[in-house]
């Protein structure tokens, strides 16, 4: 059992076990921080942004002032943002026999690994997964695409140029392997080789490995997987949630006797309580409207949005705002407001009975129909006729890096009545504001992160007790901004194996059993004799068929009838065919009745010698001789085959077989 | 031997109230609990007293599996759950978990509001029912308990139906519920995978069938309603609120689209809105086409189709009006029935099957006279067209899924004897696998022969792959192991493992023959000659002269000495133990026939 790891992220994992027989990938996290050393891609064209500097080195040569731009003492690549793969060196990707996703997040770098890799397996997820995965992807592709950038950087990334470079260039990782968003064909390509499964379906590999998603309670559609034969099990928890929030709870009673559990994607801002920070998302909301001020929220066009949204649907009338205008701009905003409405199988128990009175889930579709809450695919048409201030914007994407929400941060940027709050954890918001400083808008900062905290991660694993715990280096260590919070840490007995990027993992785990079928016909024919009280034991010999992994014993084919024919036979024709051993026997033969059991069969001439360890029983006539001892018995006789076969059959009544 | 037992409450040789016991490795599973609507008496339910006479269902019951929510196939669920009292659970997909109560509610409101029955279930009883309702996923493997499994499959026929596995240990039965395996307007096609189950207890509606192309149904229907329309008159379509409806609703809508019509379709009932809007909400279990486009154009949005009110149906002018129920037994649909049947320019289509005893099945067998209520003979002029919409597999259909499902036994449920008798010989005949068709009551027992699995230990398993002639990965290998069986566990493992575990010596038991060979020759040129021809003979054995001029085959060891008083005769002393027994008899005997002449 290997575990090759290929993403140092611990939120957007990928790795990769060989179980058994098979090659399977868990997860494909784009690590898309990479962007946050890009410039902003300005829908409209930015003055500003046009106007940066370009960088010079501390010698003062200029060679690099048209790839690098500086903005308020930082340095940003002025190309078409990159993201960072997985690492693909470290083992031959076209042997990869299933990929299991666990949740939309995590399978963004998808396409990068089917259509590149000479990948020809198939790849497992639920069907809210793959929708809503898809549309990620989809906005992505179209905030990048309808930004045409002439250039694209690399002279920087020359290892000798970049170790000149100020931090955090220099220290980046891999760039080398950074590559360029993929297109709506290589998506399309990526999502048709997924197969739908739901919750709790086994799904058979090659025969030797069983495969089952779990409900992860984090997302629509959100799974951990259990890979297992019947022998092993290895739990993969990837992006789990206890909180009730619209996913389906978790399932964690399916994660019990695991012999190895791999731990990834908690939470990112372990010392914030998501709950709290919704309540601060709405009264920051609430003053700055009430100041006359506009909200920009960056966020992912699904996931937390449908929480927040359900929170303001709540909040705004006794908050008197429901007069304000809520804006949802993505290119994929209806269609994600109107896949949260069907996917009722997958949602937690509350909209589930709602669907059955028959209501929409979400209370979203209320603020639709009452017009507070409207959506558009762009900036761009209808948008700009309906556009009022003030007035809340949901838009994409998260790192301020491309979207919509570049648009508004140039027009909002300049105004301290206006704020934006940073929801989404995925992105240092410090980071993702650096290239709009300085800045007149307030900015605030209240990161909801559902996913499970060091607290419950303790409480999990006492609860299901693996044998084994894997988890990524960062999480077997104090946060590096916190190394005195020894609590934010995974604390088990044994302590955890960690791993990180371009590692290889040898897991511990000791396999003594596999299954094999007897088939029916076999088993009639087996004797089974009581050994002890409560133990029986048959021996069996059977001829052993292996197909697909699966073991089947049969009964032995009967010796073939000796030919009728006259022919003369070759003597090798007499050659034993099969090496076949007899079964092993066990007892102890006592003399006394040994020797009346021979006298009844007719030797009338039998001697006993006692031994040193045992005795000597002499058959004169036959010139033969028989050594009893506790644990052996030796027969000398001459070659007279009928005598010895019956001497032995007398013997071997009075032992076992095994 | 190990049996399933199969006994219709209902379904057997018969359309109607389908409810199926069976007995599977000690679990017993009902399926289905339908009412039948044929009946107004005691026989309309599945007769319960048959499972059990005085004890309590719940305790002889280990589940109940609803598959889809036809009042056929649910009918009786409140009665059965709350009236004659079981507590156990009832699994169902959660479309059908949705729609289930609704027409339930609907059945009891008609039964005793409308008809004015007592001693029938109540609006509590069904709330109470729908609590015991555990909504299963399609594909999902549910552990009713430690041993009993089960797992739905997309059956298509309506909305949320699904077919089911029940499974314990390796043996396993497959019910069909009602399917479809031809896509339609709005719902995919039943499928299952390879599941080899002991048994595929199968719907058998349309038997002896087979339809031609769903096209040149669609053309027909709305040629048919085209020209009722053209000429003035009324088309009325009798339905059940959910399923052919929502079919039939998107075929007019997108015909009065393209041809431009202006007459008015009415849905009667306040369901349909309602049960539109399940169809919105559950629109991943619709097919391909209409889920891939919902977000563009919802096809359960309607522009041409109004609500009906019960004044409409005296308007002059043409029309076309779905009403409610399907088999004019009852309610709206027969209301309309009666007011148009005078005129022969007005139409009625019959879109699906309909049960013996209901006006429906009178007029489609030819019937013009009716006898209503009250002894009031009414006369049928309208014409009375049948267009099977119904989403029922055919012949073809039927071995299709036995093709896909690969079932050791066959068993017909939900269809009538002498169709059934037809397809049970065809079947037969092409998969060579029994088939049943008990009637109700009638038991009907299948012997299994499962294998059965024990853990074998991965030392036994490596050395037996690993010895024997050529690793010739084809050849089926004899392997020898012990079983050893404590309590309920089975493994096999070595002989020398199994005496290790029960701390057991093991018992040597050796021969050593005496064989006595002419041979005038020294010692050492003797054992050279045994050596050779036993290396002839014994090629793929391993024959080694060892330095200290004894012989090795295999394990077992040849000496030689020279005969006391014989110089010329040599004895060889062959020695093996009880493990080698068949070659070390062998070669005692090869060597008794002495050795060939001398080549060398």
């Amino acid at each position: 059992l290997f575990q090759y790891c290929l993403s140092g992220h611990p939120t957007l994992p990928c790795n990769v076990l060989k179980f058994k027989s098979t090659t399977i990938m868990l997860d494909c996290g784009l690590d898309m921080t990479s962007t946050l050393n890009f410039l902003p891609l300005p829908l409209v064209q930015s003055p500003r942004l046009s106007k940066l500097p370009g960088w010079v080195l501390k010698d003062g040569s200029t060679f690099l002032d048209k790839e690098l731009k500086e903005c308020s003492g930082h340095v940003f690549v002025d190309s078409v943002p990159e993201f960072c793969l997985p690492e693909t060196e470290l083992l031959d990707l076209s042997t990869v026999d299933v990929i299991l996703i666990s949740n939309y997040h995590c399978m963004m770098a998808l396409p990068y690994i089917t259509e590149y890799t000479g990948f020809t397996g198939t790849v497992y997820a639920t069907e809210p997964t793959v929708q809503i995965g898809r549309l990620l992807m989809e906005e992505l592709v179209n905030s990048i695409e309808r930004v045409p950038k002439a250039q694209s950087a690399s002279m920087w990334k020359n290892k000798e140029v970049q170790r000149l470079l100020p931090a955090p260039l220099k220290d980046a990782v891999e760039v080398s392997m950074w590559r360029k968003c993929y297109t709506m064909p290589e998506v399309n390509a990526a999502l048709s080789k997924i197969q739908l499964v739901g919750y709790s379906q086994k799904i058979e590999l090659f025969g030797a490995v069983q495969v089952t998603p779990l409900s992860s309670g984090y997302a629509l559609g959100s799974s951990n997987w259990i890979i297992q034969s019947h022998y092993e099990k290895v739990s993969y928890v990837s992006g789990s949630s206890l909180l009730t929030t619209h996913p389906q709870p978790m399932d964690q009673a399916s994660l019990k006797n695991s012999d190895v559990l791999i731990l990834t994607g908690l939470t990112q801002i372990p010392t914030a309580n998501p709950d709290g920070m919704v309540g601060e998302f709405c009264s920051n909301l609430a003053m700055t409207v009430r100041n006359g001020g506009n909200v920009l929220v960056p966020c992912y066009p699904s996931g937390v949005i449908y929480d927040l949204l359900e929170c303001l649907y709540q909040y705004i009338d006794s908050a008197g705002l429901s007069n304000v205008p809520f804006y949802f701009i993505s290119p994929v905003a209806n269609s994600s407001l109107e896949f949260s409405q069907i996917f009722a199988e997958w949602l937690c128990h509350n909209k589930q009975t709602k669907v059955y009175l028959p209501e929409p889930p979400f209370p979203h579709a209320e603020l639709i129909q009452t017009n507070k809450l409207k959506h558009y695919p762009s900036i761009h048409g209808d948008f700009s006729n309906d556009f009022k201030q003030p007035c809340v914007v949901f838009t994409g994407h998260p790192s301020l890096r491309f979207g919509d929400v570049v648009h508004f941060m140039e027009l909002w940027g300049k105004s301290s009545l206006n704020t934006v709050i940073f929801t989404e954890p995925d992105f240092s918001y410090l980071d993702a504001l650096a290239p709009y400083q300085p800045l007149a808008m307030k900015c605030v900062y209240c990161p909801i992160d559902t996913r499970l905290n060091f607290i419950q991660v303790s409480k999990l694993l006492k609860e299901v007790q693996p044998l084994h715990v894997v988890c990524p280096e960062q999480y077997t260590q104090p946060p590096p901004t916190q190394s005195h919070r020894t609590d934010l840490m995974v604390d088990c007995q044994p302590p955890p194996m960690s791993y990180r990027r371009a590692e290889v993992l040898t897991l511990p785990y000791k396999r003594r059993y596999e299954k094999i079928e007897i088939m029916p016909d076999l088993a009639d024919s087996l004797v089974p004799l009581e050994i002890k009280p409560g133990i029986s034991l048959a021996t069996v010999s059977a001829v052993l068929h292996t197909k697909d992994n699966k073991h089947v014993l049969q009964l032995p084919p009967k010796p073939p009838q000796p030919p009728a024919s006259k022919k003369r036979k070759r003597v090798s024709d007499d050659v034993p065919e099969c090496k076949a051993l007899k079964p092993l026997l066990s007892g102890s033969i006592p003399v006394d009745q040994f020797v009346q059991t021979l006298e009844k069969h007719g030797f009338s001439d039998v001697k006993v010698e006692d031994t040193a360890k045992g005795h000597i029983v002499l058959l004169q006539e036959a010139e033969t001789l028989i050594q009893l001892e506790e644990d052996s018995t030796h027969i000398i006789c001459d070659n007279d085959e009928p005598l010895r076969v019956k001497l032995r059959d007398l013997v071997l009544k009075f032992l076992q077989k095994f | 031997m190990p049996e399933i037992k199969v006994t219709p409450l209902g379904a057997g040789q018969d359309v109607g109230r389908s409810c199926i016991l069976v007995s599977i490795a000690g679990k017993n599973v009902m399926l289905d609990c339908g009412m039948h609507m044929g009946y107004n008496d005691d026989r309309r339910f599945p007769d319960f007293s048959y499972i059990t006479q005085n004890g309590r269902l719940t305790d002889f019951l280990d589940c109940v599996i609803i598959s889809h929510f036809h009042l056929d196939h649910c009918g009786a669920l409140p009665y059965f759950s709350e009236m004659v009292g079981y507590d156990g659970p009832i699994y169902m997909t959660h479309p059908t978990k949705a729609i289930c109560p609704i027409l339930l509610e609907d059945y009891r409101k008609i039964t005793v509001d409308k008809k004015g029955e007592t001693n029938f279930f109540t609006s509590q009883m069904i709330k109470d029912c729908m609590k015991k309702v555990v909504a299963v996923h399609l594909h999902q493997t549910v552990q009713v308990d430690e041993e009993l499994e089960i797992k739905a499959y997309y059956a298509g026929h309506v909305l949320g139906a699904a077919m089911f596995q029940i499974k314990v240990g390796c043996e396993s039965v497959v019910y069909t519920g009602d399917y479809n395996m031809t896509p339609d307007r709005h719902l995919g096609a039943a499928w299952i995978d390879k599941c080899r189950p002991d048994l595929l207890i199968s719907e058998s509606t349309y038997a002896t069938t087979i339809r031609d192309s769903k096209r040149c149904r669609e053309r027909d229907f709305l040629k048919k309603v085209h020209e009722t329309v053209e000429r003035g008159g009324k088309v009325l379509i009798p339905v059940f609120a959910l399923g052919r409806a929502q079919e039939l609703c998107i075929l007019l809508e997108t015909f009065w689209e393209r041809m431009n019509l202006k007459a008015p379709i009415y849905f009667s009932t306040g369901l349909t809105e309602k049960a539109n809007h399940y169809y919105k909400l559950f629109i991943t279990w619709t097919n391909q086409k209409i889920r891939k486009t919902f977000v563009q154009r919802n096809m359960f949005e309607f522009k041409h189709i109004k609500a009906f009110d019960r004044a409409f149906a005296d308007n002059p002018g043409p029309m076309v009006v779905f009403a409610t129920p399907g088999m004019l037994h009852a309610g709206q649909s027969l209301q309309i029935f009666r007011k148009w049947a005078g005129n022969e320019k007005n139409m009625v289509i019959m879109p699906g099957y309909c049960v013996q005893g209901t006006v429906g099945h009178k007029i489609l067998s030819g019937q013009r006279k009716l006898e209503m209520e009250g002894r009031q003979i009414l006369e049928v002029k309208m014409q009375v067209e049948y267009m099977s919409f119904s989403a029922h597999a055919d012949a073809k259909g039927i071995m299709q899924l036995i093709r896909q499902a690969e079932p050791r036994n066959v068993l017909l449920v939900h269809g009538e004897a002498k169709k059934m008798e037809f397809l049970k010989q065809k079947i037969e005949q092409e998969f060579h696998v029994s088939c049943y068709m008990p009637a109700n009551g009638e038991t009907t027992t299948i012997f299994t022969n499962p294998s059965i699995p024990v853990d074998i230990s991965l030392g036994l398993l490596k050395r037996e792959a690993a010895i024997g002639p050529a690793p010739d990965a084809k050849k089926p290998k004899l392997m020898h192991g012990t079983l050893l069986m404590k309590d309920n566990s089975f493994r096999l493992v070595s002989p020398e493992q199994a005496l290790k575990e029960l701390g057991l010596a093991e018992h040597q038991l050796r021969f050593t023959c005496r064989v006595h060979i002419q041979d005038p020759r020294k010692e050492h040129e003797t054992v050279l000659r045994v050596y050779n021809h036993l290396k002839g003979v014994l090629k793929d054995y391993s024959v080694q002269h060892l330095p200290d001029g004894s012989i090795t085959v295999e394990s077992i060891l040849i000496q030689a000495t020279a005969h006391s008083e014989d110089q010329g005769t040599k004895v060889l002393l062959v020695s093996w133990t009880y493990q080698d027994e068949e070659l070390g008899s062998y070669l005692t005997s090869l060597l008794k026939k002495g050795l060939p002449q001398s080549t060398s």
